[in-house]
């Protein structure tokens, strides 16, 4: 029997290159790298960029230092959003987490159409951002508000209220509005936590002694923790750079009252054509942001009691 | 600690009835098993008398208070998991003292009973560890460590052997049945396992579909089992069963199966002339007979594990095991003839499985 021919050992530099892992990882992170650096690092430099110059709409601008940053200092408008945003991303986010941890640990529960109720849930997040505020235009309008008008049905008010014409009555209504677009999230995430916890587990509480409370302190929470982390930092997130909701409905009015530091940089950027001036506006949200982001790192962070498994 | 008193238990989910009128009688300081088949009931009857299921019907009294509408904090009960059901949050330390500082008890108490316990199981260099930092043997102790800190009336074990592996669970076993007599709670267990029901046991009761087969210690359910399911389940090797007619002629009784199978049976059985019955008979009553009566077949299958050689014959158109504790020259195809021992032989009606001897 003839022997079959070993196959020649190459070994030209580029037959060793190929062969390289450290080599072939770079190859194959340049496509992501790229897309990263092009659309999302680069108009992130250049936005900071534009914050430190005096460029308008159609105008190269040059450079000016923290001019735009001083006069902002001294903006009340600016300082207004500044609040209205804390205000509005504080109140939500604290009413999302506590509405959507009732609706999940109601969901968690049997029930019949468990699966049908829990669909149906999920409706106001489905539906585009646009077409809820529209919707809760007409809901908040001066003259035609459903509210208004079952209010005045059930005689608890004798005049319409001016939801969106009063700045309290407008920042409150709007966060409203986000909190029916923000539960179905929160809702949803917490409830596929509230399932990973074994129901071995509250029995064991409950034969320990725990009543319903202890329970619900004692093993759910802390057992919830690293997913309420989580989510609530991107329900943060979300809130803090909230744009569409609040421009839909008020476009930050009545006079100023509900801009956001979104909403104010949108605003002086394009209709106002002050480029560099909204960039900065934009700029300034970033500390804020990062502390959020951070804040998820570390929460995100596993717990001593999740580390080392030995036999798993 | 307290004695279980179990009456006319019933248990439904829906329309589905899974337990059908249990009566047991669990004596204090007793350590009890229920043992059966999965789906027998054993594990739901285990949790109605922890208080994690409601009771269809029938009473649970637990040291003489009736206990059917007590919630599982107040019965006093105590109950290791089959998965350990370890808080994962908390160290060794705080799942052992969890209830006891949920009942508000004294930091040094707590301190206390925590170290006694773990001392008592070897738990003392591993009271900072986390459960997922603790091998399954462990958490095991951990859970049972979590069970003595309260010193509760009852303990109660759902099948906490079942994801250890084969070694281990000889070891735990040994382990909880020291405990149990260094410490005489009144203890039920749960288990499907019959080799873990006859080591550990006072008392077994056997479970099958929702009903108690028989209650007993494990040499009385071994030597008397009142029906075919009890015979067939305790003891490993299981019993064989042949069945066939009983015919009388005069003072004499015979037993005859298929493939011409003939055995001698004592005089003195019960049954009638014709009657379908069963000869149920253990592995080890087997002799070997040069001729004669017997179950006559050919060796199928030569086992041997140095202390005892078990073979497998093929006789009686089915498989008949017996086992030897002396040495044999046994070969595969070769002709043999078993007699079992008259005073270890087993006749059971084969229409309602019942023993036809005993009671």
């Amino acid at each position: 029997m003839a022997s079959i021919p070993a196959i020649p050992y190459q070994s030209s530099w580029r037959s060793r290159l190929v062969e390289n892992k450290n080599f072939l990882g770079a190859v194959f992170m340049i496509p992501a790298a790229g897309i990263l650096l092009v659309f999302l690092a680069w108009p992130l430099l250049r936005g900071i960029w534009l914050g430190f110059t005096n460029a308008t709409l159609g105008r190269e601008g040059r450079f000016i230092g923290l001019g735009n940053f001083i006069s902002l200092a001294q903006d009340s408008v600016f300082w207004l959003s500044v609040f209205n945003t804390f205000f509005y991303t504080v109140i939500a986010s604290v009413a999302k987490f506590a509405l959507g941890l009732w609706l999940a640990l109601l969901l968690n529960h049997n029930m019949p159409f468990k699966a049908q109720i829990r669909a149906f849930i999920l409706l106001p997040y489905i539906v585009p951002t646009v077409l809820s505020a529209l919707a809760w235009l007409w809901m908040y309008d001066a003259q035609f508000s459903v509210i208004s008008w079952l209010l005045t049905q059930l005689g608890l008010i004798d005049r319409y209220i001016d939801f969106l014409g009063d700045a309290w009555n407008a920042r409150l209504s709007l966060i409203v509005a986000n909190v029916w677009r923000g539960i179905p999230f929160i809702a949803i995430t917490l409830l596929a936590g509230l399932q990973t916890i074994s129901p071995s587990l509250y029995e064991a509480a409950a034969l320990d002694g725990a009543t319903a409370s202890q329970r619900f302190w004692h093993v759910t929470m802390p057992l919830l923790m690293p997913i309420i982390a989580i989510v609530m930092t991107f329900s943060v997130l979300f809130t803090f750079t909230d744009f569409q909701l609040i421009y839909s409905m008020t476009k930050g009015g009545p006079v100023n009252a509900t801009h956001l530091m979104a909403t104010l940089s949108f605003q002086r950027a394009i209709p106002g054509g002050q480029m560099g001036e909204g960039a900065a506006i934009s700029t300034a949200m970033i500390p804020f942001l990062l502390a959020a982001v951070l804040f998820t790192y570390f929460g995100m962070h596993r717990r001593k009691w999740q580390q080392g498994a030995r036999d798993d | 600690m307290a004695g279980v008193v179990v009456t006319n238990v019933e248990k439904a989910f829906g329309s589905t009835k899974v337990i059908h009128g249990i009566n047991v009688d669990i004596t204090d300081g007793e350590f009890v098993v229920l043992v059966g088949p999965s789906g027998c009931g054993k594990s739901t009857l285990l949790r109605m008398i922890a208080g994690l299921e409601e009771i269809t019907g029938g009473v649970i009294k637990i040291g003489g208070r009736e206990v059917n509408h007590v919630p599982p904090k107040d019965r006093d009960v105590a109950m290791v998991f089959q998965n350990y059901a370890l808080y994962p949050h908390m160290t060794v330390y705080d799942n052992m003292a969890f209830s006891l500082k949920l009942r508000k008890a004294d930091k040094s108490l707590i301190e206390e009973r925590v170290r006694k316990a773990a001392d008592i199981l070897n738990l003392s260099q591993l009271l900072q560890r986390y459960p997922r930092q603790l091998s399954g043997g462990q958490r095991q102790r951990v859970a049972m460590g979590r069970a003595i800190v309260r010193d509760p009336q009852v303990f109660l074990f759902d099948e906490p052997l079942s994801n250890l592996d084969a070694k281990l669970r000889v070891a735990m076993r040994t382990e909880i049945k020291a405990l149990h007599q260094r410490l005489k709670t009144t203890t039920v267990y749960v288990t499907h396992d019959q080799v873990e029901a006859m080591t550990m046991a006072d008392r077994i009761v056997v479970m099958h579909d929702g009903i108690v087969e028989q209650i007993g210690t494990p040499l009385e359910l071994y030597d008397h089992p009142a029906n075919m399911f009890v015979a067939g389940f305790i003891g490993s090797p299981a019993m064989n069963f042949i069945p066939g007619t009983l015919r009388r002629t005069g003072g004499a009784a015979v037993l005859e199966a298929a493939g011409g199978v003939r055995v001698t049976l004592p005089g003195s059985v019960p049954g009638s002339d014709g009657q379908k019955v069963t000869l149920g008979t253990r592995p080890e009553h087997l002799s070997i007979e040069a001729d004669g009566d017997g179950i006559r077949g050919s060796i199928l299958v030569v086992e041997p594990t140095g202390a005892e050689t078990q073979i497998v014959v093929e006789a009686a158109e089915q498989q008949v095991v017996a086992v030897f504790s002396e040495r044999h020259h046994f070969q595969p195809g070769a002709p043999i003839i078993l007699r079992p021992r008259p005073e270890a032989m087993h006749l059971f009606d084969t229409a309602s499985g019942r023993h036809l001897a005993s009671r």
